[in-house]
């Protein structure tokens, strides 16, 4: 696979092989192969409807997807055998493309319950509300942002650049060592983008890794990822470095789709 | 049957124990048995009661309640209580006024009894009792006016701020020898550019079977605000039916509260009129229900003036077989343009025996207004379930924490922090045991 060379030699973190996906009696991926190592960014991009939503929720467990075939494993273990809880608690994370609204908790509320989860899995002590404050104040201040959303309920009445914001926050504060972006660049302008965009490359670092998912390049002139890869119907038809995203920008995804039929 | 019973009781009262109360309020209690003895006990047939059966009160047989022969120690009551935190207190014991429970000042703010107000100060309570809850078509309400005698009488002046808020606790320790009823009469009168909070309280000690029969009226004067709360926290076997009425002036503000805990039948029917240009009202209610409770909140905003607002939020938590029933009536009056009226009902259904009833009736008569109403019946959503879930928080609490938000999202808009405390303790304590 091709990547950069000084992290060819990391830990495997996340094999997937030969995955095969349906939702409602529809297979959705046709059989992914992907292998993403400690600190590598990967980016799938890929026309609507080729399964690149799937994959994302595929892998952080959501139920209503039937896994037909393959193996994920994560760290070593069988990614598909966790409930969702299992896969977060193992630093397993999904900013989602459509964060979901909880009427009544707060969003500092919300983010303390899933820290001191991970926590309690860790074996470390769980923060009160005030020590929670600190840590979280300190990583708003890393990715340059105040806490106005954090008595508001969750998502509730956020726009859709505050709502992803809040996604990339909760990564923030949660640390996980896979994250996986599903289309977080949709919906944003361009100064929504570049601040979303800033503050992942602030939580870069050799040891957590990340999936971006995205129907667009423009988010990956932001974030230079170490491999991409296009998934069209189901399968990843090529993979290859950051040019890959440029030549995708420049000729669409019709080309790679005969592409595909020809070979 | 339970008529002629409560109509021979009446008699029975009126000419013995009620006998030496001024003419016009025996006047009051006059119409009300009349008119209580006219429309008898509603039945499902009538539109306002087709989910609601009271045949479990009507087939009863309640007695008048009498004073309790030892009151509760106020160590017993403190569950109930807001700490410190309140200016005045008037606690009712079966109804009955506890002078050793209570907490009264003289501060230019009257809080006393409904039956001290009607010796000491009979004109102002003449002018206002019962003209606001009327008993034409409400069998309740009239049966309430005939055994008008006691409850809370507030009265703050005009421009006068009353920083904590007033408790009013109505306590029922009934015995075990035989049912009581209980007929609460509460008037709330917060004048012109007045400031008030009110938290009116029903609650017992025992898990017994008893009858609380309440109404209360509250009037608003031009420019004033109250926030008024009303905790309902009777025993699981008790029968609660209760009328609030409230009538606000011009440019005023009412924030209403409503949480139902207790009960096994519990009937509220809330009737609000905005008199008067430019008036506000928060209607928020929560209705928190397991085993075979029944609840029914019937909810009526008036708008009777131009330039005011109304929102609505009721939410509604049901468990085991119990269920919710809300209705919810609007009306723009012609001529109440530039109204402003937005109806949430929410119910999360936490067991498939358990079922709400969600009605929305909107009766609009003026062009120029903004309605919105929605309302939801339904389990928790698997897709905040499984947001939840991709963040480490197990299934069991996410679930939890998704019901609790469900209450909170309503506990929230209430400004009193230590009765928000009070009822937080009792959400969490109850979803523990979900």
């Amino acid at each position: 696979m091709p990547g950069s060379g000084k992290r060819e030699a990391g830990r495997v973190l996340l094999e997937v092989k030969g995955l095969r996906v349906a939702v409602a009696g529809n297979e959705i991926l046709k059989g992914v192969d992907l292998t993403i190592r400690d600190g590598e960014v990967h980016a799938i991009m890929g026309p609507n409807g080729s399964g690149k939503s799937t994959l994302a929720q595929v892998l952080a467990g959501h139920p209503a997807y039937a896994v037909l075939a393959g193996t994920a494993k994560y760290e070593g273990k069988d990614l598909l055998d966790m409930k969702p809880e299992e896969r977060a608690r193992a630093g397993l994370f999904l900013a989602f493309q459509y964060p979901v609204e909880i009427r009544g908790i707060t969003n500092s509320y919300f983010l303390r319950s899933a820290l001191n989860a991970l926590r309690r899995e860790r074996g470390e002590p769980e923060l009160d509300p005030i020590d929670f404050l600190q840590v979280l104040e300190a990583k708003l201040r890393s990715i340059g942002w105040d806490d106005s959303m954090m008595n508001r309920p969750v998502n509730e009445g956020f726009s859709g650049g505050e709502k992803k914001r809040n996604e990339i926050l909760q990564l923030a504060v949660l640390e996980p060592r896979l994250a996986i972006l599903d289309e977080t660049d949709s919906g944003l302008d361009i100064d929504a983008l570049r601040t979303v965009a800033e503050a992942v490359n602030q939580l870069r670092n050799p040891k957590r890794a990340f999936l971006i998912v995205t129907h667009y390049q423009r988010l990956l002139n932001y974030i230079t990822p170490d491999v991409v890869h296009v998934l069209a119907d189901g399968r990843i038809v090529r993979s290859g470095g950051p040019e890959l995203a440029q030549e995708l920008e420049a000729k669409g995804y019709d080309w790679l789709r005969d592409g595909v039929m020809v070979s | 049957m339970a008529v002629e019973h409560l109509v021979g009781a009446y008699h029975a009262w009126a000419s013995n124990g009620a006998s030496n109360a001024p003419a016009w309020l025996k006047t009051l209690r006059d119409s009300g048995i009349s008119r209580f003895s006219e429309l008898g006990f509603p039945n499902m047939k009538q539109e306002a009661w087709r989910f609601t059966s009271v045949a479990p009160i009507a087939e009863s047989s309640f007695e008048l309640a009498k004073p309790a022969s030892a009151l509760p120690s106020l160590d017993a009551i403190a569950p109930f209580l807001l700490d410190d935190e309140t200016s005045h207190r008037l606690v009712f014991v079966n109804g009955f006024f506890a002078p050793s429970l209570s907490l009264v000042s003289s501060d230019g703010v009257r809080v006393e009894s409904l039956a001290q107000a009607v010796l000491d100060r009979p004109a102002i309570v003449q002018a206002h009792l019962c003209k606001y809850a009327l008993s034409q078509d409400r069998p309740f309400c009239a049966l309430n006016t005939a055994f008008v005698r006691e409850g809370a009488f507030v009265h703050v002046p005009a421009k006068a701020v009353v920083q904590k808020p007033i408790q009013l606790l109505f306590l029922a320790v009934p015995g075990k020898t035989q049912q009581i009823v209980m007929h609460p009469r509460n008037l709330v009168l917060i004048e012109r550019e007045a400031r008030a909070s009110v938290v009116e309280t029903y609650a017992a000690l025992e898990s017994d079977v008893y009858w609380t029969n309440s109404v209360t009226e509250v009037v608003v004067g031009d420019g004033a605000r109250v926030d008024y709360h009303r905790v309902q926290r009777e025993s699981a076997r008790a029968y609660h039916v209760a009328a609030t009425q409230t009538h606000q002036g011009r440019d005023s503000t009412i924030h209403l509260h409503t949480v139902a805990f207790g009960g096994a039948l519990s009937r509220h029917d809330i009737g609000t009129v905005l008199a008067g240009p430019g008036g506000t009202l928060i209607l928020n209610g929560l209705y928190l229900l397991a085993g075979r409770q029944h609840a029914d909140h019937h909810t009526t905003i008036d708008h009777a003036a131009d330039h005011c607002e109304s929102h609505e939020y009721f939410n509604g938590v049901l468990d085991g077989h119990s269920r919710g029933v809300f209705t919810g009536r609007i009306i723009v009056r012609p001529g109440a343009q530039k109204t402003d009226s937005k109806q949430t009902n929410n119910n999360l259904l936490l067991s498939s025996d358990a079922h709400a009833d969600s009605q929305p009736q909107l009766e609009i008569y003026a062009d120029d207004v903004k309605c919105t109403h929605g309302s939801t019946v339904g389990p928790l959503d698997p897709r905040a379930l499984f947001y939840m879930r991709s963040r480490g928080i197990k299934e069991d609490q996410a679930r939890r924490l998704l019901t609790y938000g469900f209450a909170a999202e309503i506990l929230g808009r209430m400004e009193v922090a230590p009765l928000r405390a009070q009822l937080d303790r009792i959400v969490r304590d109850r979803l523990a045991a979900v």
